[in-house]
């Protein structure tokens, strides 16, 4: 009841206070609106890459191995290892013959390019060769009708599946399922539509892409240098193991002798989540030290900007403790002014965040909003940091003798 | 000693050092009783302790050596917070330079104190008008102090020092600021609380203003030179 009364006294000071010296006010806190933007965009951004890359690891399969060229992630010497042997096709026949701990095997190649219906056109598509295998053999799933057959497959047949977003752009009113599309010139009938997987601009999901059988590819578009097989993992529980055996299976088609480097790689999804997972701590950590640090500069800032207004208001102290006021009451009244200071600083931050995220958002096509966790604690920590820089000044005032208080001029 | 004293000072001293061996002694021993409706001048030359004294029977100020009691209760064993607290209930003060908050209308400056007495805010605002209203100023409440004359502020001043019904009102030349009709005003109003039951201590320089009260205590040197009943009493305009 006391206390109440003091504070609705105290927030109507800092009101009066903070508007006296509207100008003073904002730029003091300056520190604390690039504090709270840097915090607040940073964890913005981590959120969305977040979320954006989950859909694009998704899209990568957790039981998948890509047998390849070259390393996703690596240190090496490029020189040492750009001269490996190419992956060829053929290889799929062997591993799915060996390789125990494996269900299934996919030779992936693709190209990009435009594809038509009629006159709607989707120039970025990336036209993928792949075998019928590679319905099991990826982390795509869900398709809107069917995937090619084996038989379809091996006999180059011109049919296709496309993703959600070359569907959409090919499509705009109907079903494309039933329909038939040119690639390169050549019509195929597209039998199935994956479902929308979103992530990094689509780039790693179906959603910009049409498969056809890989046979159609290399006829069309002649044989390719790069090769991916896909190789789909039997029991989860066993990736360590499959991957070691499809290793034994590589070395040995390749006839590496024992002791010499590979000259492939067995890549999976688990590497990019690792990447990832480091390269979000560091932009953590690099927004935790902008964050920190402006908001010291910013709390200085403010801390001083109080030690002025106690000074300017030593006659009004001296006041208020002969009509009465208490130590605690005119502690309470500074640290209400400077937590409203920051508070203002915290809602310009988070203003200017706001807008910041929707710009970037749409200048790079990316999924992102302000969590609302993240406003939450812009909030709480300008209030803090409100809260400890004004407590020296509070003190000075709340300490202040009321008889030269009253005397200062 | 009556048991009707709300003041009772014992030889009261105060002195600041001014580093060094230098020291100013403002009271050196000063024994005065004040008591209930009792309407008191202190008078003196400048600089010789009033405003010293004033300080420290309001509890703004804490005496060097010395016994003061506040209705019976021994002041200089009290504490900050208790120390705000009599301010805030027991004293009015009014100050020569009006000392309002510049940033808040009249009403909220006459509130001040409730607020601080934890009074709530309806009946505080009930409170602060009756106060306004008696001092003559009903029709002035939600001026600033730059908007009111000289007067005006100095009657907002005495109705905030009378808003929480203080057992003394203590008035530091209150009329120092002011000329003289606007001075016999407040003059008048200072007779009007007196009569009302009101215990009024005040400070001045004018020999005219003091004859208002019923006893002058004058001061020099932060010695007590005479304390004497007024006999003489100028005709109220
Ligand atoms: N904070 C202080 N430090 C040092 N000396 C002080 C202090 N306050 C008052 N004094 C001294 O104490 C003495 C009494 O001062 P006080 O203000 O009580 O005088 P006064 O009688 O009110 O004078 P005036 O009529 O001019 O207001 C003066 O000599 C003054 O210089
Ligand atoms: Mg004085």
């Amino acid at each position: 009841m006391f206390f109440l009364q003091e504070l609705k006294e105290g927030m109507l000071i800092a009101f009066q206070a903070i508007r006296a010296n509207k100008m003073r006010s904002v730029l003091t806190t300056l520190g604390i609106i690039i504090g709270i933007v840097a915090v607040t965009v940073m964890a913005t951004a981590i959120d969305g890459l977040d979320k954006a890359f989950e859909k694009s690891a998704k899209a990568f399969g957790t039981d998948i191995l890509y047998v390849q060229k070259f390393p996703w992630v690596s240190n090496e010497d490029w020189s040492l290892i750009r001269n490996r042997p190419d992956i060829k096709p053929q290889y799929v026949d062997v591993i799915e013959r060996q390789a125990k701990l494996s269900a299934a095997a996919a030779p992936v190649v693709a190209r990009r390019t435009t594809v038509k219906n009629g006159t709607f056109l989707f120039e970025d598509a990336i036209v993928t060769g792949t075998t019928h295998s590679y319905n099991e053999a990826s982390g795509n799933t869900n398709i809107d009708g069917r995937f090619f057959t084996a038989e379809e497959s091996d006999r180059a047949r011109l049919v296709c599946v496309i993703g959600a977003t070359v569907g959409e752009k090919l499509f705009p009113t109907g079903d494309p399922v039933g329909q038939t599309i040119l690639i390169a010139g050549a019509p195929y009938q597209v039998l199935g539509v994956y479902e929308k997987q979103g992530g990094l601009w689509g780039r790693f999901t179906s959603d910009n892409r049409v498969f056809i059988p890989f046979d159609a590819f290399q006829s069309r578009f002649g044989s390719r240098r790069w090769v991916t097989i896909n190789v789909k993992v039997a029991d989860i529980g066993e990736m360590e193991n499959a991957k070691l055996e499809l290793e034994g299976i590589m070395r040995k088609v390749r006839r590496i002798e024992p002791g010499k480097a590979n000259n492939f790689n067995i890549n999976a999804q688990e590497i990019l989540t690792q990447t990832f997972g480091r390269f979000t701590m560091v932009v953590g950590a690099i927004g935790l030290v902008i964050t920190g640090l402006s908001l010291i500069v910013g709390g200085i800032g403010i801390m001083n900007i109080m030690f002025v207004s106690v000074t300017e208001r030593t006659k009004e102290i001296g006041i208020r403790k002969a009509i009465g006021a208490r130590k605690r009451t005119i502690l309470m009244q500074f640290l209400i002014e400077a937590a409203a200071l920051c508070l203002i600083g915290g809602m310009i931050g988070l203003s200017i965040s706001f807008i910041l995220v929707q710009v970037v958002s749409n200048v790079f096509e990316l999924e992102a909003s302000m969590p609302a966790i993240v406003v939450f604690i812009a909030i709480v920590v300008s209030l803090v940091v409100g809260v400890i820089s004004g407590f020296l000044p509070a003190f000075r005032a709340a300490k202040m003798d009321p008889v030269e208080a009253l005397r200062y001029e | 000693m009556q048991d009707s004293q709300v003041i009772n000072l014992q030889q009261i001293t105060k002195s600041y050092d001014m580093g060094g061996v230098e020291q100013v002694n403002a009271l050196r021993g000063v024994s005065v009783g004040i008591s209930k409706n009792e309407y008191v001048a202190i008078m003196g030359p400048s600089g010789s302790g009033k405003s010293t004294l004033m300080n420290i029977i309001g509890c703004l100020d804490t005496p060097t050596s010395g016994l003061y009691e506040f209705n019976g209760i021994n002041v200089s064993e009290m504490n900050d917070n208790e120390l705000a607290k009599v301010r805030n209930k027991e004293i009015g003060f009014v100050f020569q330079t009006f000392n309002l908050l510049a940033r808040s209308d009249a009403l909220h400056n006459v509130e001040l104190p409730l607020i601080y007495a934890g009074v709530h805010s309806t009946e505080r605002k009930r409170l602060a008008m009756e106060a306004l209203e008696h001092v003559g100023l009903g029709d002035r409440v939600h001026h600033k102090p730059n908007e009111l004359s000289g007067g005006q502020r100095q009657r907002v001043a005495v109705a905030r020092a009378l808003v929480n019904k203080p057992s003394i009102l203590l008035a530091d030349e209150p009329t120092g600021n002011l000329d003289s009709k606007t001075g016999d005003e407040i003059m008048v109003l200072f007779g009007d609380l007196h009569k009302l039951g009101n215990t009024i201590i005040l400070v001045t320089h004018e020999e005219y203003i003091a004859e208002h009260a019923h006893r002058i205590i004058r001061v020099r040197d932060g010695e007590v030179a005479s304390d004497e009943a007024v006999t003489k009493r100028p005709a109220l305009a």
